[in-house]
């Protein structure tokens, strides 16, 4: 056996190329910028053969790239839109409280078994629908610290903000989802489902 | 005294760190009496769930929910490959 290295390129689209795209789309919430990032990642992937040691498999050191290749994409987000006041401003569920802070409107019982949930395409659909309806800002920090599972100094890193503005951020982005949530799929579709 | 609206914002923040102890008590004591609360908080954390669920069966392939790359996707990635 010559080079334990990468496989055919040739191959590649095939092999990892949904793989690639699923991963992106749900980081990037959109089509076309998911599919450009996937041809980006191959390219790269392509000029750098070389760096492929064997060690890890191949989607493992493909996903790598995508990775930094995604992480650029949020930076750049981020010094284009940098945060505004609507964004940290408005508690996500300010019309459900009265004067003085207490619900007038409180969060509905969800019910289900949420290992059930888990299962259902669909509700996964909605949920990222929720997501993809959050802001840039919102959206991208939820899915660097919840998604991505990265600490808050480095989320922070990444979208250049404050951690005193990050726990606003998410606080907005995990109450808009939640009520989004309760919207789409517990209050609707799973009442006429069951 | 610590407002719903005031520990709603706080469930998240302790989401990404740890509470100063006052604050911390401040908001299991609301918990305990506070059934909309407490389930905001259970909510929160089930959200959580769901999202580490997602990138747990990303790797799965054919699952119904995902999408796959298109045809002219496909066919522009492969020839630009080829001209490399």
């Amino acid at each position: 056996m010559g080079n334990p290295a990468s496989s055919d390129p040739s191959e590649w689209v095939d092999r990892y190329g949904d793989y690639l795209f699923r991963y992106a789309m749900l980081r990037l919430r959109d089509r076309s910028g998911a599919e450009d990032m996937v041809q980006e990642t191959f390219l790269a992937a392509l000029n750098s053969r070389g760096s492929f040691s064997g060690g890890s498999s191949e989607a493992t050191w493909l996903v790598g790239i995508l990775k930094h290749k995604i992480a650029d994409h949020y930076r750049h987000q981020a010094r284009e839109a940098p945060l505004e006041g609507g964004d940290l401003s408005e508690h996500p569920d300010a019309g459900n409280f009265d004067g003085v802070g207490h619900w007038t409107a409180g969060p509905a019982e969800w019910g289900g078994n949420p290992a059930d949930l888990y299962r259902q395409g669909e509700f996964l659909e909605q949920f990222r629908k929720c997501l993809s309806g959050l802001s840039t800002n919102h959206a991208n920090a939820f899915t660097l610290r919840e998604i991505e599972g990265l600490g808050t100094a480095e989320v922070c890193k990444v979208l250049n903000i404050t951690e005193t503005n990050l726990w606003v951020i998410l606080h907005r982005a995990r109450g808009l989802l939640r009520r989004c949530l309760e919207t789409r799929w517990f209050g609707t579709a799973a009442g006429k489902g069951s | 005294m610590l407002s719903c609206k005031d520990v709603t914002r706080l469930i998240s923040e302790s989401m990404d760190r740890s509470l100063p102890l006052r604050k911390r008590i401040g908001v299991r004591v609301h918990l305990l009496i506070c059934k909309f609360c407490a389930r905001y908080e259970r909510q929160l954390l089930q959200i959580r769930e769901m999202a580490r669920h997602i990138v747990a069966t990303e790797e799965k392939p054919g699952e119904p929910y995902w999408e796959t790359l298109s045809e002219e996707a496909r066919v522009r990635i492969g020839k630009s490959l080829q001209q490399h």
